[in-house]
């Protein structure tokens, strides 16, 4: 094979698993939207206050630290030098369970029936309000959050492929981050153990009823406001996977929460009410976006294209199919 | 008793047709305008100027537009930290290449040239509604930003990459640059937003506004009943940035002077910020602009006084405070109140109307 081949295999695999990270963001999307209507702008957020609090659990930080000992002039850190990855993730699920109780009791309860931008609009204020919450809880400095996950190149794969190339040219192998490869796993796992939970279980088949329509779904005696507690809770947890994931390589700090622009581009492409097209969409995003970046953006002398690169592509798709990928047909009477 | 209109009758179309029909409106509003245009000029100081008015103005400016395209039309844009780039940067070339020019007729060619960058970005609209169109107007705020950041020849190959403005006068007093005095800036902003609202006001109930209000109410229907989508569309995106794009042409050359493009046109300083302004102040409401305007510019100004200087809280946390803060009071907004502050003065007027009876 030649050398240019196997670049462009490594490029297209590489942006498969930055792929994977945008549907791990866009899933939570999808789930909140197809079951409540909401366009929830927070799952960004969301991972960074899981991430945030992941952190804040393993180090055994003081919540609102810095505003206790700025209030009453005391110093208190740390409770205790370090707790289990196990218990640190148990505990954070619990505290996105809780955040979704708060969040339905507080917010969504109030909004019922208010036109779909008011409930962006609202959701645009949660992001904001916990991110407030979160660097108050826990500070705003960058974080290194380490749960056991391995990262760096993948060397088996570099001897593997090393020898794919022609004898005698200067080809080093393939570079794959073994933390994409572990994200890619326990994507597909994720993704295979929602689909057999909303297939299989009782819960799950409610879920499927209120996202296809609210109204029967409460005349069959689905409460709705258990099953939006439990959607937010489960995209909750979803953002908790991603907000590792991503803390992970790029460290704990106020860009995760921008995760949540990357996934909007995935999100268009694929629908936004379906978890299929939010995978392919990723996917296709991640891919694009990589061999842009590699072989469109040489002609931008300044490069960095990947900002607006997956807006424009997923724009251009939109001009085809104006309901995403995969989405529902927009049906339209007057 | 004291918001009567009884006994106020119109007898002419004129009368019937005028911005503000009820006698005490035109009161308020003369004595408003007397404050804006006789009084503040003589009283302000250069605080009063930076921190509040101007900001407040140029975000008004912006909030029109904004309102023009989402309130009026139904379309919503979050590309507004973009469009607000484009009239910057506009001025900055237009500066650089015409020294002569008056810096009125600059701003206004800024705001025609948004206009056509609104229209081309505002294609998408015709295929696309809802929130995949709110996306995809997120695709003209990157674009937009990266384009200003990484094309050296929008800052004129500045080592930096800032664009500073220098010094244009109007009527031998400097408007733009450093050495402004604050009666001048602030003057020179209030002109332009009190001719351009008169003009978004009457736009808005010219057949033009309303053929936005039948796209935004159902667009198919609209279609039916004769409004041509195309035009209705584009012409309120093509409106809506030159309202922004002059308030963005304002916001560099009067109010910053020198600007980074990605950090004074984000999306989370622009873009959001614009969208509380006209969802708090109320959507489809010229009041509501400016009201949230206000809303918005002084708000954090307040909560910084609250907490910094009177609990004694540190710069960092305060503004973590204020994120928190500015978070809950959208949600307890828009659940107390989703038509916003300009809903609360018709209530207001309601009761204004009917005191001192209950009903």
């Amino acid at each position: 094979m030649s050398i240019e081949l196997l670049n462009f295999i490594e490029t297209v695999l590489n942006g498969l698993m930055s792929g994977v990270m945008y549907s791990l963001v866009a899933l939570g999307f999808v789930l909140i939207f197809k079951a409540s209507g909401v366009f929830n702008f927070a799952q960004g957020v969301f991972a960074l206050f899981a991430a945030l609090t992941l952190v804040g659990y393993q180090t055994g930080q003081v919540p609102f630290a810095h505003l206790i000992n700025e209030l009453f002039g005391t110093n208190y850190h740390n409770w205790y030098a370090s707790m289990p990855n196990f218990f640190a993730i148990l505990l954070t699920m619990v505290t996105m369970i809780a955040l979704a109780w708060i969040i339905e009791r507080l917010v969504l309860k109030h909004l019922v029936n208010q036109d779909p931008i008011i409930l962006f609009m609202a959701t645009i204020g949660l992001a904001f309000a916990l991110e407030g919450v979160g660097d108050l809880m826990w500070g705003s400095d960058v974080k290194v959050l380490d749960v056991g996950i391995p990262s760096g190149g993948s060397i088996w794969l570099e001897e593997a492929t090393i020898g794919l190339a022609a004898e005698g040219s200067d080809y080093y192998g393939m570079y794959v981050d073994v933390l994409n490869i572990w994200a890619t796993v326990i994507a597909v796992i994720l993704v295979v153990s929602l689909a057999l939970f909303s297939q299989y279980t009782k819960t799950g088949r409610a879920l499927r009823a209120v996202a296809d329509d609210h109204q029967a779904a409460l005349s069959v005696g689905i409460s709705l406001r258990s099953i939006w507690i439990l959607v937010w809770a489960i995209s909750g947890f979803i953002a908790m996977v991603a907000g590792i994931m991503w803390g992970t390589e790029s460290g704990v700090q106020f860009s995760l929460s921008l995760i949540a622009l990357k996934a909007l581009p995935v999100l268009i492409l694929g629908g936004f009410t379906s978890i299929p097209g939010a995978i392919i969409g990723g996917l296709m995003i991640g891919v694009g976006e990589k061999l842009a970046e590699i072989y469109i953006g040489g002609y931008f002398e300044t490069g960095a294209i990947e900002n607006w690169f997956a807006y424009v592509m997923a724009l251009v798709f939109l001009l085809f199919r104006p309901q995403g990928l995969f989405g529902d047909k927009i049906i339209e009477r007057v | 008793m004291i918001y009567k209109e009884t006994g106020q009758y119109k007898s002419s179309y004129k009368s019937d047709h005028a911005i503000f029909p009820l006698l005490q409106d035109k009161i308020a509003f003369s004595t408003l305008m007397f404050i804006a245009f006789l009084i503040i000029p003589f009283v302000i100081n250069s605080y009063w100027e930076k921190a509040i008015l101007v900001p407040f103005l140029i975000f008004s400016l912006a909030a029109i537009g904004l309102n023009i395209l989402t309130g009026y039309c139904g379309q919503v844009s979050l590309g507004t930290g973009g469009f607000m780039a484009v009239g910057a940067f506009s001025t900055y070339k237009i500066m650089t290449y015409f020294p002569d020019m008056n810096i009125m007729i600059i701003i206004l060619i800024s705001g025609l040239i948004t206009a056509a960058v609104g229209i081309i970005f505002g294609l998408p609209s015709l295929r696309i509604k809802g929130f995949y169109l709110a996306v995809a107007t997120l695709a003209s705020q990157f674009f937009l930003v990266w384009l200003f950041n990484k094309v050296p020849w929008f800052y004129n190959y500045s080592d930096t990459g800032q664009i500073t403005v220098s010094e244009r006068t109007m009527f031998g007093v400097p408007v733009t640059g450093a050495e402004a005095p604050s009666y001048a800036t602030y003057l020179f902003c209030l002109v332009l937003v009190v001719v351009l609202s008169f003009a978004a006001k009457n736009l808005i109930r010219s057949k033009m506004g309303r053929s936005w209000m039948a796209i935004r109410d159902m667009d198919i229907a609209a279609e039916i009943i004769g409004v041509p989508p195309l035009k209705t569309k584009l012409s309120a995106f093509a409106i809506s940035s030159f309202y922004i794009g002059v308030a963005g042409a304002l916001y560099f050359a009067v109010f910053l002077g020198a600007i980074e493009v990605t950090e004074s046109f984000d999306i989370m300083t622009i873009s959001f910020p614009v969208l509380f302004m006209i969802i708090i102040g109320g959507l489809g409401s010229m009041l509501g602009s400016f009201l949230g305007a206000a809303f918005v510019v002084t708000l954090p100004i307040g909560l910084k006084f609250l907490m910094v200087d009177m609990v004694g809280l540190s710069a960092v946390t305060a503004k973590h405070f204020e994120i928190t803060i500015w978070g809950l009071l959208m949600i307890i907004f828009l659940i107390v109140e989703p038509h916003g502050l300009a809903r609360l003065w018709s209530i207001a007027k309601e009761k204004l109307r009917r005191w001192p009876f209950p009903y």
